[in-house]
């Protein structure tokens, strides 16, 4: 009846898994119990789950991103006094709980924080910079999001009933094949990533069109801002690479379900494959990261610094580049496999091809700053922090890339030290910037400044004080993902290192504090003007929060930087702001068939998991079933009428006008 | 275990390398930094003498130098990576030795299996080695993928089933170093590591003279004892007894370990390592 599963799924032996989802658990029962009783069901599933507005599918993608991001921190955080202690002693976690805890914070922090997080502040930002009231599929965007979030579910499930995987957050085969891994963790990993790389490629697919179909008039490519750029580069990205995701997944599945023989050690399967593809993903994946962080570093440091960017059409240039080369390189991965000198010294130099385009960036954000008026609020902060953080990363990166400085340092602590000093100053520095820049947009009111700056030191601090040592252990020889050691000139650079986690924890504490404060707060914090930052594109030309149809007219671009236009032009011809007509505006209706997919994607994955064949079709007709009824809908648009168009613009403007003449008063 | 305290020709090659690729970006990754900082602190909006440029956002002789100064230290760079992917290839022999010493390397769960070929010895996660002496590796893997790894010599090199990759090294100096898996390969892993004994070679010799002479010896039926699945292993030594041990792994003759037995919540093999223990 129930597969595989049995009680023994429940590893009750076990106290950190238990005593840290039941913490999850009660916390998630809190919350939806004072979520019913306070009423507001209704109104979550009217306005938030069930909705297709871009702005607040990227307001969840970045929610799930946070909350995720504390699920990883919570691995990391363990791994490192794992290691802190595990000096000729097995530590406090034995290697089927460390082994599963690495896999698990590898995979959470790329799949359920990174992208997420990305894919989120692309959804909110990209059509209100493009000037357009929404994305191109819009229901479609929402099951693109409901599809991630089913794949963090069932990660997260993996903590309570099974396990998860235990071979890294690539599972290289034969380890990942059933003879080597027989447990549920590779199939959890396998069915929530197929289910989430699904929901990733709907939501590529999406902003891809969005941004080459769906833009306003005068909206020329070379006019469109840097981050528009940059998510149609990584959205291209995730179009051709996460099929190879897919299949890849797909084959190891029918290797493990049905006994196919694509990488097992028999049969004439072939590991070498395996790897081949995966980081043909997984290489454009690191671009899919870091390209809409470089956009949206392009947008504040050119806000910050009261500047146009400098030398934009390079910086397309550079964007369209790394696009292109980063399906070139996959095999620098790998150069200790034995490919031979040729293939090893190619690989490698196409690799620091890359970096060309990447220093053309940071010249190109460095002289941005040159001759401008640089004001160093907390998005500034975290680029400025960035540039130097991610010079050092890259460094390391091209080190790595020369075939045999990689001999000796692949797999060690110095690969972990480089990918983090990327992944963590490149990217989550840039979601950071991103989130604090865009939030007053979002919710009509700023970040507390002071808690922000503390949350960006800490941030910066502990993450120099937790690395950089690993530089130097990788450097003694350590390699990754050791649960326990006997050298003893490791440990002091382990023990600096966990003080470094110890350090982003009291980052993150900040972070929180900044939300809730600024939440009770939001008065003092309001942003009335809909442009607090002295913005330059258009997301900065409607209200904060804007409604939901984003501009009441949609505007015409003469230029870039296009609100910065506006802007000087409203400066010269005072009161020469024409009055159009309004008209009926048609928004697309909710759905909620994204939430209902992902349900049932959740019940077939769940299902598929512990082999409860049955459930597996239940799941399997109820979405396409949902499918079906969503393609035979009849009524897919509200309208918004002219008369709500003028009184939401209306009021919006009387109080824009009093603003500007209160300031000119002053 | 520091590989910038190399002991063997490789290790030392590859420590170059290292440095002078981190000298060539440290020239230009410096000035940058010292830039970034520079350009925020002075043109800082409380600076009332720098000057403001609210429209400069293009200058060609700047877009120039942006383009050049990365693709030039890459050329240059590039370089590096091409001569040292081809000196140091891990199957490439090494200049200025004479005869070297084969030496096979199985990866099993989780253990180092050794075979000496020419001396009729095997080890387990030990390695007795002659100083001056090219060491010729061929190796492979029972089961899972793992990587080979001894960090004062140079180079690692991955071990796969159903295949042998090569690899040489030498060591110049006698003493007692470090060696390790570098690809994660299970619960086991941790303890995948070895003591490298490198000797004078007349110490050499006499060590494999008294090995060949070793009470166990190693044939395809303890061969297939040692390769169950086992953590934490002492070293031992085994005479050979079958002189194509390491044929037969590749070839598969010698199948794939059969990997771990299947329950519910994992493959924690964990009676088979507490025996082992």
């Amino acid at each position: 009846m129930l597969g595989k599963l049995t009680w023994d799924a429940i590893p009750l032996e076990q106290p950190i898994p238990m005593i840290a989802s039941g913490v999850v658990a009660l916390t998630i029962l809190a919350i939806l119990g004072w979520v019913v009783i306070k009423g507001h069901l209704p109104y979550l599933w009217r306005e938030w789950i069930t909705s297709v507005d871009h702005k607040r599918i990227g307001v969840m993608y970045t929610l799930l991103a946070m909350v995720m991001l504390l699920r990883g921190f919570a691995d990391a955080i363990m791994m490192r006094m794992q290691q802190s202690v595990a000096f000729h002693s097995q530590g406090f976690l034995p290697p089927e709980h460390y082994d599963q805890i690495f896999s698990a914070h590898g995979t959470i922090m790329i799949f359920f924080v990174a992208m997420p997080f990305m894919i989120g502040l692309m959804n909110f930002v990209v059509p209100l910079q493009l000037g357009v009231r929404d994305v191109a599929f819009p229901t479609l965007n929402s099951v693109g999001f409901w599809l991630t979030a089913t794949g963090a579910l069932l990660v997260n499930i993996s903590l309570v009933i099974g396990e998860f995987a235990r071979n890294g957050w690539l599972p290289y085969p034969p380890l990942s094949e059933l003879a080597y891994s027989p447990g549920v963790g590779v199939d959890y990993y396998l069915w929530s990533l197929e289910i989430s790389g699904a929901g990733t490629l709907v939501a590529g697919i999406n902003l891809v069109t969005t941004v080459l179909k769906v833009r306003t008039k005068g909206m020329n490519y070379l006019r469109m801002p840097m981050f528009c750029w940059t998510t149609l580069a990584t959205n291209l990205l995730i179009v051709a690479a996460f099929p190879i995701l897919t299949a890849t997944f797909a084959m190891l599945l029918l290797d493990r379900y049905l006994g196919f023989h694509f990488f097992t050690n028999e049969a004439g399967g072939n590991v070498m494959m395996f790897v081949n593809l995966i980081w043909a993903w997984g290489h454009p994946e690191v671009y899919i990261l870091v390209l809409p962080a470089f956009g949206i570093f392009s947008e504040v440091i050119s806000t910050f610094s009261g500047k146009p960017l400098f030398g934009y059409r390079s910086m397309v240039a550079a964007t369209m580049a790394i696009c292109i080369l980063s399906f070139m390189v996959w095999l620098h991965h790998f150069f200790t496999m034995g490919a031979g000198a040729d293939v090893n010294a190619i690989f490698g130099i196409a690799t620091m091809i890359i970096a060309v385009p990447t220093g053309v960036k940071v010249f190109n954000w460095l002289f941005t700053m040159y001759g401008g008026r640089v004001r160093f609020q907390t998005p500034l902060l975290w680029s400025i922090g960035f540039m130097v953080t991610f010079i050092i990363g890259g460094m390391t990166g091209v080190l790595l890339a020369v075939p045999p400085a990689d001999f000796v340092l692949h797999n060690s602590l110095f690969l972990v030290a480089h990918f983090h000093n990327v992944i963590i100053g490149g990217v989550l520095f840039g979601a950071f910037a991103g989130y604090t820049y865009w939030f007053p947009k979002a919710f009509g009111f700023k970040l507390h400044e002071g808690l922000g700056r503390a949350a960006f030191w800490c941030w910066l601090i502990g993450f120099y004080v937790a690395f950089m040592p690993l530089y130097v252990l990788g450097l003694l020889g350590m390699t990754r993902r050791m649960q326990h050691y006997d050298v003893a000139q490791w440990r002091p650079w382990l023990i600096v290192a966990a003080c470094g986690a110890t350090l982003i924890m009291c980052g993150i504490a900040f972070q929180i504090a900044q939300l809730v404060v600024s939440i009770r707060q939001r008065a003092q914090l309001r942003d009335e003007t809909g442009d607090p930052w002295d913005g330059r594109s258009l997301e900065w030309a409607t209200t904060s929060p804007p409604p939901a149809f984003n501009f009441a007219f949609l505007p015409e671009v003469t230029g870039e930087d296009a609100f910065w236009q506006f802007k000087k032009r409203a400066a010269e011809q005072p009161g020469a702001e024409e009055m159009p007509e309004y008209r009926d505006i048609e928004i697309p209706r909710n759905s909620a068939t994204g939430f209902v997919c992902a349900f049932f994607a959740t019940v077939m994955g769940f299902a598929l998991i512990w082999h409860i064949w049955w459930m597996v079709a239940v799941g399997a007709i109820g979405a396409f079933a949902t499918f079906v009824v969503f393609a035979w809908r009849d009524h897919d648009e509200d309208t918004v009428p002219a008369d709500e168009v003028a009184r939401i613009d209306g009021s919006s403007r009387a109080q824009r006008h009093a603003i500007l003449s209160r300031e000119a008063a002053e | 275990m520091n590989i910038l305290d190399p002991q063997g020709p490789i290790g030392a090659a590859e420590k170059t390398i290292l440095i002078d690729s981190l000298g060539i970006m440290l020239a230009i990754v410096l000035p940058t930094i010292v830039a970034i900082f520079a350009f925020a602190f002075w043109f800082r909006a409380s600076n009332t003498r720098a000057s403001y440029l609210p429209n400069w956002k293009y200058s060609g002789r700047i877009e120039l130098v942006v383009w050049s100064v990365p693709a030039l230290t890459v050329i240059l760079l590039g370089g590096v990576a091409w001569l040292g992917a081809h000196h140091l290839d891990p199957p490439k022999p090494i200049e200025g030795s004479d005869k070297p010493l084969t030496i096979q390397a199985v990866s099993l769960d989780w253990k180092w299996l050794f075979i000496y070929p020419d001396h009729k010895v095997a080890t387990i996660n030990t390695l007795t080695v002659p100083a001056g002496v090219t060491l010729q590796f061929q190796l492979t893997s029972a089961s899972v993928m793992n990587a080979f790894f001894i960090p004062q010599l140079g180079s690692m090199i991955y071990t796969m089933n159903g295949m042998a990759t090569r690899l040489n090294l030498r060591a110049d100096a006698s003493g007692t170093f470090q060696g390790l898996s570098t690809q994660f390969s299970g619960d086991g892993f941790a303890d995948m590591h070895f003591d490298v004994h490198v000797v004078s070679p007349e110490q050499f010799s006499k060590w494999a003279q008294d090995a060949s002479n070793a009470g166990k010896s190693l044939d395809e039926r303890s061969y297939q004892q040692i390769a169950k699945p086992s953590m934490k292993n002492e070293p031992e030594i085994y005479r050979l007894a079958d002189p194509d041990i390491f044929a037969s792994v590749v070839s598969q003759k010698l199948p794939p370990s059969p990997g771990m037995q299947a329950g519910v919540k994992g493959a924690s093999p964990r009676t088979e390592a507490a025996d082992a223990r």
